[in-house]
């Protein structure tokens, strides 16, 4: 009786294995981080482009406004894409763009945004990407969007087409 | 037997050496930095990567050390950032209950398998 149910057991153990194999390998390799909303704004001190002076992130947000945090880079090519869409959304009132400035050199910085144009209510400076980190980010560009302190949607990579006007309906 | 005495104190203290060294290589800041999956370039830890990802996570956990956040606050902080797939440690929660209790379960399975096959053979 013991060797009858041996072999059983055994089967359908391959069986489960070739089955977790035969899903799992379909399965694509690359992760995205799990976008956690409804999370609460990073508290953070940075300095901006204007002032010298350091800004706490509590003097930014206020409550009923609809805030975009964009991590961006002169050095990033998606970047320039994605551009224009900020450029448009700087059109509407109800939402203020605050840039932040990815790992960059000032200088170039600055020629970016004289040479696209200038969306950004304030220009945050992450000389060394450690505020990028506390928002969840890992690359350029994204994008969050804020409203009442939390973070309602993010955005990886460029802003296209669809997310603008996504962005434009949630606030309207 | 004078020379081996003297020659096997020698490489016990030359041993020792050694293990004070590692002990300073694997310092805190390694250990949790291997543990921390780069996302950038996936399959590497932020240890092992210079990404400007990864380069950027090192010095945050540096900060946090320097701050005198605990391995685990760290390790907590970032998943919840990131998610759990940051870490290549995977906690033990009711998603990991099969991945950490299988190894058990077919060493359980194998050990059936050997007892049977002496029963058989008295």
């Amino acid at each position: 009786m013991n060797i009858k149910i041996l072999p059983t057991i055994l089967i359908l153990f391959f069986c489960l294995i070739f089955l977790i194999f035969y899903k799992g390998l379909k399965n694509s390799n690359i992760y995205t981080p799990q976008s956690y909303l409804e999370i609460d704004v990073p508290v953070f001190v940075l300095k901006s482009f204007k002032k010298e002076d350091e800004i706490n992130s509590k003097d930014i947000f206020k409550h009923d406004q609809f805030y975009l945090l964009n991590i961006w880079a002169s050095w990033c090519v998606p970047c320039r894409a994605e551009h224009e869409f900020l450029m448009m959304l700087n059109n509407n009132k109800k939402i203020k763009i605050i840039g932040l400035n990815y790992k960059d050199k000032f200088d170039n910085a600055k020629n970016f945004i004289e040479e696209m144009g200038n969306p950004y209510f304030i220009n945050l400076i992450d000389k060394n990407g450690t505020a990028a980190i506390d928002w969840g980010a890992y690359g350029v560009p994204e994008s969050f969007l804020i409203y009442q302190n939390k973070v309602i949607k993010k955005y990886l990579g460029p802003l296209n087409d669809k997310s603008y006007f996504e962005i434009e309906e949630i606030i309207k | 037997m004078k020379f081996l005495n003297f020659f096997i104190i020698l490489i016990l203290t030359l041993n020792l050496n050694i293990s004070k060294a590692k002990a300073d290589v694997y310092s805190i800041e390694n250990k949790i930095t291997k543990n921390i999956r780069c996302l950038i370039c996936q399959g590497q830890s932020i240890y092992d990567s210079d990404s400007e990802f990864a380069i950027s996570l090192k010095l945050v956990v540096q900060n946090k050390i320097k701050q005198g956040f605990t391995e685990k606050q760290i390790y907590d902080f970032l998943s919840n950032k990131y998610g759990e797939w940051i870490l290549y440690d995977p906690s033990f929660n009711k998603n990991t209950y099969f991945l950490w209790l299988l190894p058990l379960l077919i060493f359980l399975i194998g050990g059936a398998i050997i007892i049977n096959k002496l029963k058989i053979k008295k």
